[in-house]
């Protein structure tokens, strides 16, 4: 078999399933059990340091903050 | 030693400019090497007085870098007005052909200085626009400051370098032919040199961030920078025919090139205009509503599936050609799925206006960012309609095609970015708010009314010369030659000229708004000593 057909035949099968289940893996990710809690600090995200950076002695960054 | 290595290489690159420019074998490289001789001499002399001065002690790196966000909010400015003029004027070369003046053969005919238009509202406005709000917002939602140093200032200056040696390369002829990538080899190279530091700005700021997640705005900016250098690279290969002259010969050829450009083409607008100014419209949206966007669930799945889709749309720009059937038929399937995440993401924007709808009536910003993200749902439901094989059969080469992109560049690109630029200038240059709201106003309803001139006169007379073009008599010959079209256009080129005139006249406003807001502009109050760490 020539490259194109290989390279073709596996595309529209495999990589295509792949890509699927990728996409779909993220929605089911996005809707696991907490993900709220989560989502509701990050859309604050940008409320936070309009200023100046986070002072990073002030507090854990890695903390979700409520 | 930097200093030293930074001088060697500038005097180096003047010296080597210098050179390019006496075995130079045609104007626009000409043209170009002394433009580069005299950057990289301006850039050496500036560097040289730098050298074993002691740096003053403001200019110690803490708080964030936004110098370079205020160059990028003058750039954006600026550029957009010229940008802005030359589809004005270019509009109404082709309504008045007598505009493309004799004195100015060929440089200033419409055939240069389209791409001048096309390259000076993407690349040079919304590009300064991508580049100032992307610093901006990076660092806010990362709570630290832009990684690299002066990285972000190399960044600035070689973009703009690059913006003018595309605009001058185009009056002057020099184009590999590509639409949106017309520039010739070296400016490529130059462009592919600036955008790899653009990147390591960017992703350094999001490896020091000091909040554990990384915000939906920057996820957008990030596909947006490395979806274009990869774009960049493919489209751009190319072998020089000489390495002292503009003329290069591309690698690919017929329906592969083709291909290549329009993957390249349809993926400009998807990441370039699309997913960078997303990252607009989630952090500027949100905080001039002045609350958190309305799903952020809804933020990730469009991210994701915008992704997703959009790399397989651009055999759309082929149809009925070369292309292998199939090709375009998966273009076309691929558009019309995009309708979803592109409504999921407009809705998204609207919907965080929920229990803030009467800011629409206070607040001519926020009036307007609402306005760009009703562009940007009419245009993405516009765009995979026309992606249809049996709409585009009506659509392709008429005039429908350019309104369809203004809407969404006037519409969607223009009003974000100019919904940005209100909300920056005061925070960047600290002033209690805008000069003059009204001024805002008048800006808003003369883009608006100029869109909606453009749009309207473009479907118009996009859909008669769709018809004209394909009406036969009862023998099944023609009825209308080319010539016929172009005269019955004739009053709907001039309606598009005048959309176009308010479209700047507005922009006008905004400049002098924001001037005034600098020069004249209320100080903001200083905030009451803000408590320093304690060391």
């Amino acid at each position: 078999m020539d490259t194109y057909s290989l390279m073709r035949e596996f595309a529209d099968s495999w990589m295509l399933l792949f890509l699927v289940l990728v996409f779909l893996g993220v929605i089911l990710w996005v809707f696991r059990p907490g993900s709220a809690k989560a989502q509701r600090d990050s859309a604050n995200i940008i409320f936070r340091h309009e200023d100046a950076p986070a002072d990073p002695t002030e507090l854990d960054p890695k903390e979700v903050r409520e | 030693m930097w200093d030293y290595a930074k001088v060697t290489a500038l005097g180096l690159l003047a010296l080597a400019a210098a050179i390019a420019a006496n075995y130079a074998r045609d104007a626009a490289y000409l043209v170009h090497a002394i433009i580069i001789m005299v950057a990289a001499g301006v850039a050496f002399i500036w560097s040289v007085r730098q050298i074993d001065e002691e740096k003053p002690a403001a200019e110690v790196s803490v708080g964030y870098l936004d110098g370079v966000v205020r160059y990028g909010v003058v750039a954006t400015a600026f550029w957009g007005v010229v940008g802005f003029l030359a589809g004005t004027f270019i509009a109404f070369q082709l309504a008045f052909p007598v505009l493309n003046f004799e004195w100015a053969q060929p440089y200033m005919n419409f055939g240069r200085l389209r791409p001048l238009h096309t390259s000076a509202v993407i690349f040079a406005f919304g590009g300064n626009a991508l580049l100032a709000t992307s610093f901006y917002v990076v660092q806010r939602t990362s709570a630290a400051r832009l990684w690299g140093g002066n990285l972000a200032w190399f960044v600035f200056w070689g973009y703009n370098l690059f913006i003018v040696l595309a605009a001058t390369g185009y009056l002057l002829g020099a184009t590999q032919s590509k639409e949106y990538a017309e520039p010739e080899w070296y400016v490529d190279l130059w462009l592919t040199i600036v955008w790899v530091a653009y990147l390591a700005v960017f992703l350094g700021t999001i490896l020091k961030r000091q909040e554990k997640h990384i915000y939906v705005a920057n996820w957008f900016f990030l596909s947006f920078i490395v979806t274009v250098a990869m774009l960049h690279i493919v489209n751009n290969l190319s072998l020089p025919v000489s390495i002292f002259g503009s003329k290069s010969v591309q690698l690919f050829s017929g329906v592969q090139d083709a291909m290549t450009q329009w993957w390249y083409g349809h993926n400009a607008v998807g990441f370039f205009l699309t997913a960078g100014f997303l990252g607009m419209m989630y952090y500027f949206v949100p905080k001039q509503a002045e609350r958190p966007v309305f799903s952020y669930k809804l933020s990730i799945i469009h991210f994701w599936a915008l992704i997703f889709l959009y790399i397989w749309a651009g055999p759309h720009h082929l149809h009925y050609t070369a292309l292998p059937d199939w090709a375009s038929t998966l273009g076309m399937v691929f558009s019309i799925m995009l309708w979803m995440p592109s409504w999921g993401g407009m809705i998204n924007g609207l919907m965080t206006l929920s229990g803030a709808w009467d800011k629409l009536r206070t607040d001519p910003i926020i009036r307007m960012m609402v306005v760009s993200v009703g562009f940007y749902g009419m245009s993405t439901f516009e765009g995979p309609m026309m992606s249809i094989k049996a709409v585009n059969s009506l659509s392709h080469y008429t005039d429908w095609t350019i309104g369809h992109v203004h809407s969404g560049a006037l519409g969607w690109n223009g009003m974000i970015t100019f919904g940005a630029l209100y909300f920056l200038t005061p925070r960047l240059w600290k002033r209690e708010g805008l000069y003059s709201n009204a001024a805002v106003n008048w800006h808003f309803w003369l883009a608006t009314i100029g869109i909606v001139l453009y749009a309207a006169s473009m479907w118009v007379t996009g859909i008669m010369e769709g018809l004209m073009w394909r009406e036969v008599d009862a023998n099944g010959f023609l009825v209308n030659s080319f010539a016929d079209t172009v005269e019955a256009k004739f009053p709907m080129y001039v309606v598009r000229g005048l959309g176009g005139v308010l479209y700047l006249t507005g922009a006008i406003i905004m400049c002098a708004n924001l001037w005034l807001t600098v020069t004249r502009g209320q100080p903001k109050a200083a905030p009451a000593a803000v408590a320093a760490p304690a060391e």
